[in-house]
């Protein structure tokens, strides 16, 4: 075996490591090339204003709005601005409210809407199509179609810029919506399970009630998370149906509050959004997987 | 002498039996939503309806104006140059939100390190109060003091933008921000539709010697597509009736450069009063929206039915 042409094999086999090493970092560069760099670029695009918020929360003024020193970085981080917002503006008072309207809401929402949605996927009765397609629309027309009429029934119910406005308002919107996502969440249970507990004797409701709604907690889970930031984050009608400081939602306190003043508090504005956003972040951040499935079985099946 | 809890139970057993026929406990489930559907949605819209055939002020007595108010608008600049900016805005936003958004997807569904926490992270633009994003959009393109303006300047490319001041750009700056917001939501439903792929196409795929865009366009591509399409027609309707953005950036300034009809339409009733004239130029979004609806159902049909 040995000569020359044996040589020559056993130096190419030694090179084979030299050469693997090679191409997986040649690998390594176009992975981080083809896929990290872009989805660097999309990610820093995507939360660059949060952390604009973020820094600009902590600084004190004399650097919000000095011309000489580099804005990108916190140089003498302070609280001040979260303590005047504490001091001056009713912050938990508006905290407080958004929590029992989103609350109150996503359980109006989730009450009235796993029973229908529950309906539509299973139950055959006449007229179930026709009332399916039309949830199905309403969920499709905006708010801003409906907010002046919705402003003047509320105004005769003798709601307007009243503690219950939102709450009676919110859950007309997020009910459709709740029963058409659990619709397709229900159809994807298999109804096999109830007809047993129906065979051991079972009646219709207790069979919905011991086993489908049990089964259906996911779909419920992302349905309530849907309703809870779709309340805490809803806009037109919060700013639309109240008006008086007290009554407002978190979000609408502090932009209302605020941009009333001659020159904008920079920092006080973006301390309470940072801290207006991080509840919803955080229910997100804890729930992002349901949140997905939610979305695509709803969209899917429904 | 136990006649009476037998009647009881009799009668208890006939609501029991009475509850578990299917037609009767389906009616019962979905009343409450039938009534919300009806009395807080058809009813109002029916009430948009004919509050845009009257003369409606905040304070007064409506009077019937017949189309009067259509009339008006249509021949107010300030309408047309609405209309315009709603047809610009959708146009230009939704794009830019399908292409970035379809990438993020197909990058978020590679292998990736630290991939659950990218996941998490894009998608804070879209679950964030929009006014409060807003907020901070609004102090990056601050005249006296943007950052983005810093970057450019520090950069040597200029001496800036003027994001909000001026007509043109302002528009531009409005679909920027909606599309920022957007593109998350595009991106989490369509991961979610990608990873629904079961493997083994990818696999025989592969056998078949398929490149990287073959894999993309017959197999990635056609399977996303329902999903696709309804993504696209929530964020369609979503953009085309957006009020938070725009309302929280410009108000619809400077001169109505960003008005769109949600915005005009507010102004219009809340502001000036005018609720009549107000609830004429929202629905005048209704036919589009129709076309959109009509066109969603009837995919759907031919989905269920196929």
């Amino acid at each position: 075996m040995a000569g020359p042409a044996g040589d020559r094999v056993s130096a190419t086999i030694k090179m084979i490591p030299r050469r693997m090493a090679r191409r997986r970092w040649l690998g390594r560069v176009d992975v981080a090339l083809r896929l990290y760099l872009p989805l660097t670029l999309i990610t820093v695009f995507l939360l660059a204003p949060f952390y604009w918020m973020a820094i600009t929360a902590f600084k004190p003024n004399s650097e919000l709005y000095s011309g000489t020193i580099s804005p990108l970085w916190v140089w003498n981080p302070t609280l001040e601005h979260f303590t005047e917002l504490f001091a001056r503006t009713p912050f938990f008072t508006w905290t407080k409210n958004s929590f029992v309207i989103s609350t109150v809401s996503t359980g109006l929402a989730l009450l009235f809407g796993v029973p229908a949605g529950y309906a539509m996927a299973r139950l055959r009765f006449r007229g179930r199509n026709a009332i399916g397609l039309a949830i199905f629309a309403t969920y499709l027309i905006p708010g801003t179609l409906l907010f002046l009429p919705m402003h003047q029934i509320v105004n005769r119910l003798g709601l307007l810029d009243s503690p219950f406005a939102l709450v009676v308002v919110y859950p007309t919107f997020l009910t459709p919506f709740c029963a058409w996502l659990m619709a397709g969440y229900f159809k994807t249970i298999p109804a096999e399970l109830e007809d047993c507990a129906r065979v051991d004797g079972c009646s219709r409701l207790g069979a919905i009630w011991r086993i489908a709604i049990p089964l259906a907690t996911p779909g419920i889970l992302s349905a309530a998370i849907f309703a809870f930031t779709a309340s805490w984050n809803e806009f037109l009608y919060a700013l639309t149906l109240v008006t008086s400081s007290d009554l407002r939602t978190l979000p609408l306190g502090i932009v209302a509050a605020l941009l009333n003043s001659d020159a904008l508090p920079w920092g006080k504005l973006m301390a309470g959004a940072l801290l207006g956003s991080i509840p919803v972040a955080f229910v997100y951040s804890f729930f992002v997987e349901h949140y997905a499935r939610g979305l695509t079985s709803g969209a899917i099946k429904g | 002498m136990s006649a009476a809890p037998r009647v009881a139970s009799l009668r208890s057993n006939r609501i029991g039996s009475w509850l578990d026929r299917e037609d009767v406990l389906g009616y019962i489930l979905i009343a409450p939503v039938s009534i919300i559907v009806l009395g807080f949605l058809a009813y109002p819209f029916c009430f948009a309806l004919w509050l845009s055939l009257t003369d409606k002020v905040i304070g007064g007595d409506p009077t019937f104006i017949g189309f009067r108010n259509y009339e008006h608008i249509w021949q107010n600049g300030i309408f047309q140059t609405a209309v315009r900016n709603t047809i610009l805005f959708t146009a230009a936003a939704i794009p830019l939100k399908l292409v970035l958004g379809l990438c993020l997807a197909l990058l978020l569904n590679e292998k990736l390190s630290f991939r659950k926490a990218f996941r998490s992270a894009v998608l804070l633009p879209w679950i964030v109060p929009t006014v409060l994003s807003c907020m901070a959009w609004l102090w990056m393109f601050n005249p006296n003091f943007s950052v983005l303006n810093y970057i450019i300047a520090q950069l040597g490319l200029g001496r800036g933008v003027r994001w909000l001041t001026d007509p043109n750009m302002a528009l531009v700056s409005v679909i920027i921000v909606n599309a920022w917001r957007g593109i998350p939501f595009y991106a989490i439903t369509l991961l979610a539709g990608m990873q629904a792929i079961p493997t083994e196409l990818y696999e025989a795929t592969a056998i078949d010697g398929a490149n990287r865009w073959q894999r993309f366009r017959h197999v990635t591509l056609p399977l996303v597509m329902p999903i696709l399409l309804i993504t696209l027609l929530l964020s369609t309707i979503g953009t085309f009736s957006d009020f938070a953005v725009v309302y929280s950036l410009t108000g619809g300034g400077p001169m109505n450069a960003t008005q769109v009809l949600s915005t005009y339409a507010a102004s219009t009733a809340l502001g000036a009063g005018r609720f009549g004239e107000g609830a004429a130029i929202s629905l005048t979004m209704f036919p589009f929206l129709l076309v959109m609806l009509v066109w969603e159902v009837r995919w759907l049909a031919r989905r269920a039915t196929a």
